[in-house]
């Protein structure tokens, strides 16, 4: 499609594996942090004058 | 009229007659040349408007969906029967009410092809085995049918029907050897960015007109996503993530289940190829888990069966 590798993750957690959960929601947001703002599959909201 | 429609013509009848079948359906001449239509037949006297030739593309699978006759007798090619398996598979229609009159195929000519070959408007179309002869006003133009075959036709291995209880005609030779995935290879080559404004480009004369969903037997959905509107997924404009959102969401509803028919793209009129998309997924279902649509009633499909092996490196 044409998305940047990395902006979109899978992952697998278990409701039991809360640290699992925490690192790689930090990993996920540093990685997407470095990918810059979204700028694909986005519509501009229509401007109101 | 080639022997195809006489076998055609003559099952049909004898099903009807002998009261085997409530209805056949199959295809009729269409109104205008290259474009036959799905007919039902409910009539021995009325098979004689069944026909066979290049121009029968369409998916029949599609029009038997929910159907509540005991017995139908269908018409099917190679793709089409694929289709069939694969609604008996997602309880659409049960393998007891059909009777699969199987036509090895030859593959289905792009009316888009030749017309774009020819000096005006076609008015006429006639073939033999090999060739086929559009005629309009002022010309006459032959075509050896392999150099005008739709695109998916020419890169099929499954010709024959994979399920029939009638067969019109002997079985022919399966194509080997065909490398039927480079399309989707070249645009896998691609960096993201290239392959956006590919996807951009394709996709920019898409006017959502919903043809490519309507013929594709898979698209079956009572309310399609996109045609909801409480919750509204997906922007009923030409907007093109809107554009770009139908399509792809479509190609994964038919993920592990296409059949690379054709019925789609033929559909289209303004000519994408939008079965890009459904051939990706048809080679990532092949690569990844061994499995093609539609070939077989005792295999569960790839997407409704867990095996331990099965890939998933990409989660973590
Ligand atoms: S996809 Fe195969 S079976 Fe279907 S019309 Fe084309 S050649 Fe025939
Ligand atoms: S997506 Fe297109 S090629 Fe695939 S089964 Fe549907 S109509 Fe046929
Ligand atoms: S048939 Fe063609 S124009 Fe119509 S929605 Fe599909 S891709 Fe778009």
């Amino acid at each position: 499609m044409g998305i940047e590798p990395g902006r979109l993750q899978f992952s697998w957690i278990s409701s039991a594996e809360s640290t699992k959960f925490v690192t790689v929601a930090a990993q996920v947001t540093e990685a997407v942090r470095a990918l810059g703002p979204n700028t694909r599959f986005i519509k501009p909201l229509a401007e109101v004058a | 009229m080639t022997s195809t429609t006489e076998i055609l013509r003559e099952t049909a009848a004898r099903l009807l007659a002998s009261g085997a079948v409530e209805m056949v359906i199959g295809f009729r001449q269409g109104t205008i040349p290259m474009m036959n239509e799905p007919c039902f037949v409910r009539k021995p006297a009325e098979a004689g408007l069944l026909v066979w030739d290049s121009h029968c593309g369409i998916n029949l699978a599609n029009y038997v969906t929910d159907r509540k006759e005991k017995k139908i007798g269908i018409v099917a090619k190679g793709c089409d029967s694929r289709n069939l398996v694969t609604h008996i598979l997602e309880n659409k229609i049960r393998r007891e009410q059909l009777v699969v009159i199987g036509v090895p195929c030859r593959g289905m000519a792009d009316k888009r092809k030749i017309a774009m070959k020819c000096p005006g408007e076609i008015l006429r179309v006639h073939e033999t085995e090999t060739a086929i002869t559009a005629e309009g006003e002022g010309f006459t133009r032959t075509f050896e049918k392999a150099d005008v075959l739709q695109h998916n036709c020419s890169l099929c291995t499954h010709r024959n029907p994979v399920i029939h209880d009638e067969l019109a005609g002997e079985p022919v030779e399966e194509q080997q050897g065909v490398d039927r995935y480079a399309d989707v290879r070249a645009v896998e080559a691609m960096s993201p960015e290239q392959r956006w404004k590919y996807f951009e480009d394709l996709l920019a004369p898409c006017i959502r007109c919903y043809a490519c969903r309507n013929a594709c037997p898979l698209c079956y959905c009572p309310t399609c996503f996109v045609d909801e509107s409480r919750p509204q997924w997906v922007g009923k404009g030409q907007d093109p993530v809107d554009v770009r959102t139908f399509h792809f969401l479509r190609a994964y509803h038919c993920a592990g289940r296409c059949t690379d028919c054709g019925a789609c793209e033929r559909a289209c009129p303004v000519g994408i190829n939008m079965r890009l998309f459904t051939k990706k997924l048809e080679k990532d279902c092949l690569e990844l888990f061994g499995w093609e649509a539609g070939l077989s009633l005792e295999v569960r499909p790839a997407l409704d069966h867990y095996r331990p092996n099965d890939p998933n490196d990409f989660i973590r």
